[in-house]
């Protein structure tokens, strides 16, 4: 009887392993045949698989303030200026030329010919003034964004006071008073122009029928899975885009991305942990694509908070932090080390500033002037999510805990959940904290301002920093139209701060994407999202 | 039996209600204002406490939590916060995703843990006996995420045998109708799909069967060791039945009481529990729906995934207790 139970084993082994090697056959069959369409018909491939670690909220671009909804939406919608190719600088877009009056409160734009919207509309001036008035009229819950321009219609701090269509081509913006960064703002991936007949059409929805003027079209979005865009045959600007489809993927897991990404299944991974470098450069079918640096990565002390209320004690944390072996560990020797709340990309950077240096000595001579001699007890918080400027919050964490010790400081690492963190950082219930900011329009104010500024305590002022000179400093600054001047006063606003120390500045970091080695020009810009019009396989 | 299942189904209703209630208490305790999440964090003050008001979050917990009740009792599941869409309409794609994916694990933990704890317990104290119980530790301690991420390793990327992640063939997408893959690629007669969605299946099934096919195997050994040892099985070797029907008829259909308890278990535990497995093979499963829904405070999509799940994990226990009544004549349910 244990004879005839034996050889029912052996059968299901066999059958197991038959149905294994039927699996590899037929996998083989299918690369041979139709893995990619592109190729079937004897084209080179033309499908871009985009993978990403989260979803969009939205493809109605004002209605969102999240990173990855505009990865989706810059191919969707053109703005009226656009920025350089990995740069700020201001570009003809939708406008295709425009003037400024002297006293900066009038600006003239004129519009390319011939574009349509998606849906066959035409794209004209009176389109421009649709969108403008629709976002004015709306509110920071519906349109957040928005208030890069002061706020809203009814708002006093609005900068706009009329949008008109001045004929079929031409578009003017009358400002109450002048704005600075009045251009960088058009350009920005929330100021995508929609079409207004299919904002009429879907009210609400809209934000899942997006119909815009750019090189795609949008065809399908499953939820957490994928958003499908296919290319727009009447684009305006001839010979792009190159691709016919991109498909933005979501896949979670840095890691599980990374394998998806060696078996060919996407072309492009965003989100590369600097830690997988060596692998994708070891992979002879894989490249490494840098981004261009405009972000800050930080430490807030929250300046309301016994001891860091004590402007010594934040700087002898500041002389105990380890920068170096920081951006050599954890960033792959990678990012800059950061003195000053914005990096040097950004025009007005004061690089005259000395950054603190890593020196215990001092900082327990800080310490020890400030009366805490002894040290104290804190508590260190920790970012539970990666971002581009602190992929490794944890780790990054240890270090700092390590170095903090042996100036007397004993620093408890927590974390909780990544809702639960932001909500926590504005109440201001944190000792110290990880953070950091990704520059949405290449502009100080951008960083500054909303950093660092008093009015924005209880928003993005974690640090819950205030300093009244700063202050009256950087409102000057942004009714300042004359670029020189407000150079010469962001550089002042980083003495200021830099004195202060708010923050423990920590790096510019410059986030990885990996992609598969025939994927051609794929220009990956500082703001963290990209047209992919002109990306194509070799 | 009928007047004993229609009151087991009505005692659901006690049961999945008082789920509601903790469920609400649990996830209003959590700190995190669902407005500052979807605001995002660059949103002003006003904006959030705006937002808080107008999704009606400002208003004393009973009156929100009556509100739902309401809502639930007309069959209504709420309103997603993120996506701002109907959940009962957006749940079903999840739900399906997560239902196949947990049916093949489950078929595979069943034939592979079953069959395993018949041989070794029929060889019990062989060499197979050894290994499959020394698997089956390994399988019952095995980090899912780390399995998960070796297999693709392995079977995708070494051996090129199988995609590492997703449902399907993003280049040649399905056509969902039941949004069941298997039931509609053959519907559709796209037999090249079928084999797709099967090769997709393969990893994550078998990362999410790992468990259940140590616990099924150790289960169904154990028992049947036990009814081995009784006489009538003597008996039946004594008179020279064949092994075959010693064991699939006489044996185990005693033995596989407690082994169906375990299986009713473990499904729906991996109903719940397949989060690691969904994020892992990027499967947009029920489990991934919830997971992000928690991250985004997005209170009724959190209440009513949680509550699906209950009620579904109920009704497949209600089956696995009428089920004892078919494999075992004794068992009778009068009252």
């Amino acid at each position: 009887m244990k004879k005839k139970s034996f050889k029912l084993l052996l059968i299901s082994l066999l059958a197991i392993s038959v149905f294994l090697v039927g699996c590899n056959s037929k996998t083989n069959n299918e690369t041979d045949g139709k893995k990619d369409p592109g190729t079937s018909n004897g084209s080179k491939k033309d499908t871009l698989v985009y993978g990403r670690g989260g979803d969009s909220t939205s493809l109605d671009p004002i209605t969102t303030t999240e990173g990855e909804a505009f990865k989706v939406t810059e191919n969707i919608y053109e703005t009226l200026l656009e920025y350089g190719e990995q740069d700020t600088t201001i570009k003809p877009g939708l406008a295709k030329e425009w003037t400024a009056s002297d006293d900066g409160l009038t600006y003239t734009f004129k519009l390319q010919q011939g574009v349509k919207f998606h849906d066959g509309t035409e794209f004209n001036a009176d389109a421009v003034v649709f969108n403008f008035n629709r976002w004015m009229n709306g509110n920071d819950e519906k349109f957040p964004y928005y208030t890069m321009f002061g706020g809203y219609k009814a708002d006093d701090g609005h900068v706009i006071k009329e949008v008109k269509a001045v004929d079929k081509n031409t578009v003017q913006f009358i400002l109450k008073r002048p704005q600075a960064p009045f251009l960088k703002n058009l350009a920005m991936s929330p100021f995508g122009i929609a079409s207004p007949t299919a904002v009429e059409k879907w009210g609400d929805d809209f934000r899942s029928h997006p119909v815009g003027t750019g090189p795609f079209k949008f065809v399908e979005w499953k939820k957490k899975d994928r958003i499908v865009v296919e290319k727009n045959q009447d684009y305006w600007q001839k010979g792009l885009p190159k691709l016919n489809k991109i498909i933005f993927r979501v896949i979670p897991e840095n890691a599980a991305r990374l394998n998806a990404l060696a078996k060919g299944e996407i072309d492009v991974m965003d989100g590369l942990n600097n830690s997988d470098e060596e692998k994708v450069k070891s992979n002879d079918k894989l490249q490494i694509i840098e981004r261009p640096s405009m972000n800050v990565g930080y430490i807030g002390l929250t300046n309301t908070r016994k001891p860091f209320d004590n402007k010594l004690v934040r700087q002898a944390i500041n002389h105990a932090v380890d920068k170096k072996a920081i951006i050599d560990a954890f960033y792959g020797g990678k990012a800059l080390s950061a003195k000053n709340p914005m990096p040097p990309s950004i025009e007005g950077y004061n690089d005259a500033i000395q950054e603190y240096p890593y020196d215990l000595e001092k900082a327990k001579a800080l310490l020890k002037e400030a009366g805490y001699e002894k040290g104290f007890k804190m508590e260190l918080w920790a970012m539970p999510v990666a971002r581009p400027y602190m992929p490794e919050a944890q780790k990054v964490a240890e270090v700092i805990q390590e170095s903090l010790s042996k100036i007397g400081v004993t620093a408890e690492i927590k974390s909780v959940d990544w809702a639960t963190y932001l909500e926590k950082a504005t109440k201001g219930e944190f000792d110290a904290f990880m953070l950091g900011w990704t520059g949405d329009n290449g502009d100080p104010d951008n960083f500054i301002y909303t950093l660092l500024d008093k009015d924005s305590i209880g928003s993005n002022n974690y640090a819950y920093y205030s300093n009244d000179e700063l202050h009256t400093n950087l409102i000057e600054a942004q009714t300042e139209t004359d670029q020189a001047k407000r150079n010469e006063l962001y550089k002042k606003a980083q003495e200021i701060i830099h004195e202060d120390a708010p923050w423990v500045p920590l790096v510019h970091s410059t986030p990885l994407l990996a992609a598969s080695k025939d994927v051609l020009n794929y220009v990956p810009h500082p703001t963290g999202s990209e047209c992919l019009s002109k990306v194509e396989f070799k | 039996m009928l007047t004993y299942t229609v009151r087991r189904i009505l005692a659901l209703i006690p049961v999945l209600i008082g789920m509601t209630l903790v469920v609400f208490a649990i996830i209003h305790a959590i700190p995190g204002n669902p407005a500052q999440v979807i605001l995002g964090q660059r949103a002003t003050k006003e904006a959030v406490a705006n937002l808080t008001a107008q999704l009606g979050l400002d208003r004393p917990w009973y009156i929100q939590y009556f509100d739902y009740i309401k809502s639930l009792l007309h069959g209504d599941l709420g309103i997603s916060l993120e996506t701002r869409l109907p959940i009962n309409e957006e749940i079903w794609p999840y739900l399906a995703a997560t239902l196949e994916l947990t049916v093949v694990a489950m078929i595979i933990a069943i034939v592979i843990g079953v069959n395993a704890g018949i041989i070794s317990a029929w060889f019990s104290n062989s060499w197979f006996d050894y290994i499959a119980m020394v698997l089956a530790l390994i399988g019952v301690s095995m980090p899912i995420f780390w399995l998960g991420l070796m297999e693709q390793w392995a079977f995708s990327i070494e051996l090129g045998w199988l995609p590492t992640t997703g449902r399907e063939d993003v280049r040649d997408p399905i056509t969902a109708i039941t949004n069941l893959y298997l039931i509609d690629t053959l519907f559709q007669g796209r037999f090249d799909q079928f084999i797709t969605v099967i090769k997709h299946l393969v990893l994550p099934s078998i990362a999410l069967a790992t468990i259940p096919i140590a616990i099924i195997a150790r289960m169904t050994r154990a028992t049947m060791l036990e009814v081995m040892k009784s006489d009538y099985i003597r008996t039946a070797r004594a008179k020279g039945l064949r092994m075959f029907w010693v064991v699939y008829k006489h044996s185990l259909k005693n033995a596989i009481i407690p082994v169906l308890t375990v299986i009713g278990l473990q499904t729906g535990m991996l109903l719940g529990g397949a989060i690691l497995t969904e994020t892992i093979f990027s499967w947009p499963g029920i489990g991934r729906y919830l997971y992000d829904a928690i991250g985004y405070r997005d209170y009724p999509v959190i209440q009513s995934g949680i509550l699906i799940i209950a009620a579904i994990f109920i009704l497949i226990n209600l089956i696995v207790d009428l089920l004892y009544v078919f494999v075992d004549p004794r068992i009778k349910y009068t009252k």
